[in-house]
Order: structure tokens, then sequence, then C-alpha cells
């Protein structure tokens, strides 16, 4: 299947965001993380698409939308390959690839049961450790969180 | 240091360490100052421990300072479903400064974030308990004449023990060789061993004490728990072999110090505290010349 076939799946947007290469269930966390849910603007979705590299992908198409890397890289822990494209116009102007951030607020829950991040009201706040293997420090409770044992707030 | 919090050892530099030390000196020799007078130290122990609650309050009692707070959480209103965030906006209202013990882990780097008062770290859960770490260093410094170059041996629980981490951590600042002694279940955490790697200091790992007590400047042991293991007979087996005896310390260095944060089980036989090495239960009374330091620094008295 070419490239053009698989993108009229969903329909083409005039200006906004791609998102793809999302795994496919992954895609209503990153939907979450990227605060969509508020979002007034047209936005098509769909998952379970056929992917030749990653099994069954997700795509989101943000109408009117621009995000700023910072925002781009809070989805990396969930969809470490997915790719952000800018429509403009219909034309592509610019791929980018999401990259793991060194710092990640407000997005995993800290696994140790004992933080106090899990008993009162705290913006959980973690330092990644390993990019590599996915390795968070939790800034209050200084214990690390592996990728197994992340949940996602 | 003034105004700053002590929430993790890391929080202060090594020269800021170094300070503690000297002023902790200085009350060694002259214990009751009265500069804390127009200070009210809160003293809020959300979990009893005795130990430190007293060595805390003993030095701010020798300061001239006023003391409020609780022993345990029960008869307050943290019994009553009252957030940490609204305790301490409430007591940093009524004192310069606030001392803190809490079982849950971050909750003193927590309080420390909302507090209009600076926040001492009396141990939260496993985490960190850095006025433990001050008052070894003193102990080391004291017995040793330095804390530079010198091979430290850690001995028993080497895993799950906070004090024994971040020990480790701070003597990372001074060229220390490290001696590693634990069962294999126990070992030294590899996120405490970046630690020594990073300074690329030498350590070794062992299984037998006797392969240190040669060696060692300073003999740091610490106490197994039962609850670390899943088979009760294998904590026996253990327990048993972790203890330092007599006759393993006859041919020990001349200036070596046997370290331990106490309380102690079985770990080390009564007959060693007679011996002039066995230096446990001054070093649980340093603890009060390091606090009087810290509390004196963070409130600019000294
Ligand atoms: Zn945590």
């Amino acid at each position: 299947m070419s490239e053009k076939v698989k993108e009229l799946k969903v329909s083409a947007i005039q200006n906004g965001t791609v998102i793809d290469h999302i795994p496919a269930n992954a895609l209503f966390q990153v939907i979450r993380i990227l605060k969509l849910e508020r979002f007034e603007n047209m936005i098509l979705f769909a998952t379970n698409l056929e992917s030749k590299k990653y099994g069954k992908k997700g795509i989101i198409k943000v109408s009117n939308k621009f995000f700023k890397p910072e925002e781009v890289n809070r989805i990396a822990l969930v969809a470490p390959h997915a790719t952000m494209i800018e429509i403009r116009d219909f034309q592509v102007v610019k791929k980018i690839i999401v990259e793991i951030p060194d710092k990640i607020n407000g997005i995993v829950k800290c696994f140790n049961p004992n933080c106090i991040t899990n008993h009162e009201q705290i913006i959980q706040k973690f330092t990644v450790t390993d990019k590599e293997d996915l390795r968070i420090k939790c800034h209050y409770c200084e214990k690390i969180t592996v990728k197994n044992n992340m949940s996602f707030l | 240091m003034k105004n700053k919090s002590l929430i993790s050892i890391n929080d202060y530099s090594k020269e800021d360490q170094l300070k503690i030390l000297e002023v902790a000196e200085e009350f060694e020799k002259k214990p009751v100052q009265n500069i804390l007078q127009d200070h009210v130290i809160a003293s809020l122990f959300f979990e009893p421990s005795t130990r430190t609650r007293l060595s805390f309050e003993s030095a701010a009692n020798r300061l001239g300072g006023k003391i409020v707070g609780f022993s345990e959480a029960s008869n307050t209103s943290v019994k009553k479903g009252e957030s940490l965030r609204d305790s301490i906006l409430t007591v940093a209202n009524y004192s310069d400064l606030i001392i803190m013990r809490n079982p849950l882990e971050g909750s003193a780097r927590f309080a420390s974030e909302i507090s209009p008062v600076p926040i001492i770290n009396a141990g939260d859960g496993s985490n960190q308990h850095p006025t433990q770490t001050l008052l070894d260093l003193y102990s080391i410094k004291k017995t040793q004449n330095k804390l530079e170059n010198l091979h430290v041996a850690f001995i028993g629980d080497l895993k799950y023990g906070r004090t024994v981490h971040s020990l480790v951590i701070a003597l990372c600042n001074f060229n220390t060789t490290f001696h590693l002694v634990s069962p294999q279940e126990l070992k030294l955490p590899s996120s405490v061993k970046m630690f020594i790697k990073e300074k690329n200091l030498e350590y070794n790992q062992y299984v037998d004490i006797e392969d240190v007590t040669e060696k060692a400047d300073v003999l740091y042991m610490t106490r197994i728990q039962k609850e670390r293991f899943s088979d009760p007979l294998e904590y026996e087996r253990i327990k048993d072999f972790y203890v330092l005896r007599k006759n393993m310390i006859e041919n020990t260095k001349e200036n070596l110090t046997i370290m331990h944060p106490l309380p102690r089980v079985n770990e080390i036989e009564i007959e060693v505290d007679k011996s002039p090495k066995a230096y446990y239960f001054q070093q649980a009374l340093n603890g009060v010349y390091v606090r009087q330091a810290l509390i004196s620094l963070i409130l600019g008295l000294k």
C-alpha cells in the first residue's frame, strides 16, 4: 500500500497536525496527554490501522493546532516512535520524531504506594534516568519507576 | 545554608557539610548556648521515633529554643484527615523551623516546597534521614581526625538500609575506598553504586566479614531485618553469620572505629562494647551537637 492510499484512510486536513505511528493501544492516552478531549476544533482519529513496522497503529489529525516541542515530547512515554507532521495548506511543512524528555511532569504515576504523591494532591514529577530502558526517578520519594510499572494519569 | 531546607544529604554541598561539622565541634566544647531564645521550633513526628525526637529536642533545648509539636499523629488533626499540606501551612504560622518525621517517602521534599519556613527531614519512610548521615560523618572525622582517603567497610543489609545509602553517597566526596560486605541478596543497589562509579572510587564486595576487618579504618555495622526474607530459616542463618565478634577485632588497625546506627539486635557481640574501638554509643550522642549546628546555621545564628 502506498503512503498516499494510507493517508486517505483518514481524511486530509488543510492546516494542522497529524500524529502518526501511535501504538493502537495508546491512542486514547495520547489524546488525554495532549488534552485533546477539551479541544474544540475538528479532530479526526483512527486506530487499529495496519502498520508494517509496528503492528496495529493509531493516527490523529488535529485541525488548526500546532504543538510545541515540549508538548510533543510528552507523548513519547506511550508512543516512543510517533511522528508529528505539520500541515499547512495540505502540504507537509515539518516532520518531528518524538523524543523522550529529561523531565516528566504530571503524566505518570509513581509506582511506590508509600510515596507522598499517591496520598496528597501533588503534581507528579520525574527525572528520566535511562532513556533506552525507560527508567524514571520520582522527584519526591526518589524511587525509580521502570517501564513495566508505569501507569498513566 | 540560611533558610535552606535539608531533605536529602545531597541538598547540601561538601562545603556546607564541613561547615556543619565545624560548628558541631564548637557545640561539643560548649553545648549550652542561649542563641535560640526568640525562636520557636516545630517538631512534627507523624510516626513515633523516640531516639531521633529526643536528640532534636535536646538540641533545641540546649540552644534555649521553644518547641511545639507532637510525637505521634494519633492525637492530632492529622488523624481527623487533615492533609500534610494543611498541617505544614498551619504549623509554619507558629514556628521558624519545622523538623518533620513522616512515614511517607517524599513527604519532606513536598513539605519543603510548600512551607514558608525551612524544613529539616528527620526521616521520610525508607527514603532519607540526612541528620543521621551528618552525625556519622562527624563521628568518623572525630575518631579518624580526617574524612579523606579512608577505608570504610559497610556490613550487613546494604540493600534496604537508607543510613548506609546516604553515608556511602556522602563519603563519595572524600575519596573513600569502600568495602561492602553482605549476603548475596542484600547487596548495595546499583542506584547507589552509581555514585561511587561516577567519582571513580574503588569498591570491593565480599561475603565474609573477616575479609575486611584488617583493611578497614571504619567498620559500619547494620541490622539485618527479618521482614527482608521470605524464608525464615535463611534469615536465621544469615543473621548469625553477620555478627562482629570479639576475636574478629584482634588484628584490626590501631585507629579502627566500629560504628552502628542503633538499635542493635545481635550484630555486634556485647563483648566488643568494652573495646576502645567500639564507638556506637558516643556516635549517637554526637547527633545532638550536629543537630544544634544544623538548626543554628539554618536560622542564621552561626
Ligand atoms: Zn514517588
